[in-house]
């Protein structure tokens, strides 16, 4: 009995856990519109401050995939399909995938920390002293800020990330540039686009919320801060691959 | 105006509160003491809805204070031990926070700085982030953040633990200064004999979760509570106060 009574333990805790942080995030996601000024400072933080590591992890990405793709593709006499299978892949997988890591990397370690912080120096309780919902004032600008600037993220880094295979193609595999180009927009649909965007909008919501739930219970001093924000960034990427496997499945 | 009945905190197997009853009138300064770990911020926190009681009940204005909290917390200030300033903040922002909520930002600018004047910063802090501060000032910025929107009852949570003895005189003169000016109902909660001396009206003596000792300083000064003489002269005790040990010296030490 003991395993299963173990496996069910599991199973409610998970479950718990589960409906908490929904809920957290339902309060967060309610508070929309409480503080636009703070809202407005998330959104640089998280979103304009993101841009050149998102930009530089697409760019990379891109051109490394256009290599891959020539270099497999020549084996079947395929290597023509590199504008379009660089395009389709940046744009449904490796956009937004790549993109809420490198986001998830940047930005939940960075909640986690300030937000813990702030729980350790007894910051949140002087908001409650001075007649401020932390819910409001601290967790609701930056889920919302997550929600809204990863999907642009994800947009800006799929161009750069096509720009990366273009420059490869056209430098060092010989393409023409127009006709790059050209294939590049030719196979690719709005679907492929918009599917990554919506993942974006996920993957922000999921590293901003493990910034926010993992920062706002950190306690133990120092030391407890330091495991909110591992906590935090590991939950995010776990998290953010598991949501894309479930809505890849679901869009395809 | 504030009452505590029969209040009691439980953290797994510890009980830090056990029926604490308090009063505190209008205007009054009372001023709770106890070693560490005696509940003394526990009872705050409680009073704050920080924390949930086990049992008791909190009564502000005759009224249970969970009905009327977000009244109370529209009267009410706190410095905190270290100031919880918010560092994404100027320091004048930090003191009107509040203010910014109910006026335009020039006017709670400059309720701020005339704050910030009464705890003896000049407007040239005005501008600078908490991490500029040293501990003092930030000790002064988080009480010119208390008393930014005039409230009615402040909470002083260990107000001069890590200063230096001067400055702690300082921050004790402006507490008193600033209580009996407005006329606001005070908690602080120390172990700094000398902010009792010159804060309290009243003294209250946290020990093990209870109430252990309450009067005047005057009071304190004669009481016969062994306990309370012994903090007050700062004397060492067994810890925990369980079978007694021989604090005697050891006849062995000191010898060639």
């Amino acid at each position: 009995m003991k395993p299963v009574r173990l496996t069910g333990r599991a199973a409610i805790g998970l479950t718990r856990m589960i409906g908490r942080v929904t809920i957290f995030a339902g309060r967060g996601l309610a508070r929309v519109g409480a503080h636009p000024s703070e809202l407005a400072r998330q959104m640089l933080h998280i979103g304009w401050l993101s841009l050149p590591v998102v930009g530089l992890t697409a760019l990379f990405t891109g051109a490394a995939l256009a290599l891959q793709i020539h270099s497999g593709g020549e084996r079947f006499q395929a290597g023509d399909v590199v504008p379009a299978i660089v395009a389709i892949g940046m744009a449904r997988e490796l956009g937004p995938v790549l993109g809420g890591l490198m986001v998830a990397a940047r930005v939940a370690s960075a909640i986690a920390a300030e937000l813990g912080t702030m729980r350790v120096t007894e910051q949140i309780d002087a908001l409650v002293t001075l007649s401020t919902d932390p819910i409001g004032w601290l967790v609701s600008p930056r889920l919302w800020a997550g929600v809204l600037c990863v999907p642009v993220l994800v947009g800006v880094g799929d161009i750069i990330g096509i720009m990366g295979g273009w420059i490869i193609g056209v430098q060092a595999l010989g393409f023409n540039s127009t006709t790059y180009l050209a294939n590049s927009w030719a196979y690719l649909e709005s679907w492929d686009v918009v599917s990554g965007l919506i993942k974006g909008a996920f993957f922000g919501l999921i590293v901003a919320l493990a910034g926010c739930w993992f920062g706002m219970r950190a306690g133990g001093g120092a030391a407890g801060v330091g495991r909110a924000t591992t906590n935090a960034v590991v939950a995010a990427s776990v998290g953010i691959l598991a949501a894309n496997f479930a809505l890849t499945g679901l869009f395809f | 105006m504030l009452s505590v009945r029969g209040l009691s905190k439980t953290f797994g197997p510890k009980r830090v509160l056990d029926g604490v009853d308090l009063d505190l009138a209008t205007g009054e300064s009372l001023v709770v003491i106890g070693g560490s770990g005696t509940g003394k911020s526990v009872l705050l926190r409680c009073i704050l809805g920080l924390e949930t009681p086990d049992a008791g009940e909190i009564l502000w204005r005759d009224r249970p204070l969970a009905e009327g909290r977000a009244e109370f917390m529209d009267e009410f200030g706190m410095l905190f031990q270290n100031a919880a300033l918010f560092d994404s903040l100027p320091v004048w922002r930090n003191v009107a926070f509040r203010l910014l909520r109910q006026m335009p930002k020039a006017r709670a600018r400059d309720i701020a700085v005339e704050k910030l004047a009464r705890v003896g910063l000049g407007p040239e802090v005005a501008d600078l982030y908490p991490a500029e501060l040293s501990g003092g000032m930030r000790k002064r910025a988080g009480l010119a953040r208390a008393i930014a929107a005039d409230p009615r009852v402040i909470f002083f949570d260990e107000p001069t633990t890590g200063l230096d003895p001067i400055r702690a005189a300082t921050i004790n003169e402006l507490i008193r200064g600033i209580v009996d000016e407005t006329g606001a109902t005070a908690i602080t909660i120390t172990h700094d004999m000398s902010s009792v001396r010159a804060i309290a009206d009243r003294v209250a003596l946290l020990d093990r979760g209870r109430l252990r000792w309450q009067g005047t300083v005057a009071q304190m000064d004669t009481a016969q509570d062994d306990y309370l003489r012994d903090f007050i002269a700062g004397r060492a005790r067994p810890m925990a106060r369980g079978p007694a040990l021989d604090l005697a010296p050891d006849p062995t030490l000191g010898r060639e």
